[in-house]
């Protein structure tokens, strides 16, 4: 019994090696919060179009699409244009864009200068259907099942390996691309 | 004025700023009665981007947006816990400063307790077994006595 009192430090410094290891793996970051929407339906949102259409839930229910919330003032969004320009044109996928709290004519300048790969764009200048989803910082990219359901949230710039990994490979089981 | 007087309304000017102007003008609520009870649950909200602030305090875009969601909803007739609950639907109760009790929390809650607990009871026992231990020691032996005076009349040479 006593004896395996003086075991309790080594156990302790164990445990706390064990997280260590964890929390070090790359791709763990402690600011990402896990988000509530997952496997709740999209919110409600109609939303005017940057050139042509709009978009609304209503209109893009039926099919799984990709929703990418973006602005032109957001650098992180910059890094990850030339991922969804790949995505849009090798891989086909249905993405649309929502431009978050941005002028329209700042997207607009983004678009053309860097080339759009979203299939329809909507305005979002107060933010609200933001709100709704739960964005808290741009970009942010949500994977929406043919009923509607959210079943995937990227917060960030997604990477490669993450699209490799699992955008594309969720999207192909709900049926999508 | 004098000096001193300038700087003690200074600092009585500086002290009454403080805080209050992040919740801006245009935010908020003609009802002094709703905007109170508004005040009142944005202290105990987190601004999702400046993590460990307020959304009464921060000055953030998202703050502002959820103090006026906040607003839009008690205005809508919504109970305070009605209201607390729509902001938690989009954001997870990562954003009540204040942690729910469930479950998922009971480590959280009591595991300071806990851990007071266990180190008051291991002092306990480690002092009690202590003083068990002090025991007085034997009186010395005819032998000890010898080589001590020994070595005392040795120093003392």
């Amino acid at each position: 019994m006593k004896r395996a009192l003086y075991l309790l430090p080594v156990l302790l410094f164990l445990g706390l090696a064990g997280y260590f290891v964890l929390a070090l793996q790359p791709g763990y970051d402690p600011h990402v919060l896990p988000s509530v929407m997952i496997d709740k339906e999209a919110p409600a949102f109609s939303l005017a179009g940057l050139s042509g259409d709009g978009i609304s839930r209503e209109g893009l229910k039926g099919k799984p699409f990709v929703v990418n919330f973006f602005a032109s003032w957001c650098v992180p969004c910059r890094e990850e244009h030339p991922l969804l320009m790949r995505l849009s044109e090798k891989e086909h996928i249905p993405l649309y864009g929502i431009a978050y709290k941005d002028r329209p004519e700042d997207s607009r300048r983004l678009l053309t200068q860097f080339g759009n790969p979203y299939r329809a764009v909507g305005i979002d200048n107060d933010g609200r259907a933001g709100l709704d989803f739960g964005v808290y910082g741009v970009p942010e990219t949500y994977l929406v099942d043919g009923s509607g359901h959210i079943r995937k949230k990227f917060t960030g710039p997604m990477t490669a390996q993450q699209v490799q990994q699992e955008l594309l490979p969720m999207l192909k089981d709900l049926g999508g691309s | 004025m004098r000096p001193i007087l300038r700087s003690l309304c200074l600092a009585a000017f500086l002290l009454l700023s403080g805080s209050a102007f992040a919740v801006e003008p245009n935010e908020q609520l003609a009802d002094p009665a709703l905007e109170a009870r508004a005040r009142s649950i944005s202290t105990g909200l987190r601004c999702l981007v400046c993590q460990n602030e307020t959304i009464d305090e921060s000055n953030a875009g998202l703050a502002h947006d959820i103090r006026t969601l906040l607003r839009e909803r008690l205005v809508a007739g919504d109970s305070d816990q009605q209201a607390v609950q729509a902001i938690v639907d989009r954001y997870g109760e990562f954003v009540l400063l204040q942690p729910r009790l469930h479950p998922a929390t009971l480590v959280l809650w009591f595991g300071p307790f806990i851990l007071l607990a266990v180190a008051l009871g291991g002092g306990f026992v480690w002092m009690r077994h202590r003083s068990n231990a002090t025991e007085v020691a034997p009186p010395l032996s005819q032998d000890d006595r010898v080589r001590l005076a020994a070595l005392m009349q040795e120093h003392e040479s």
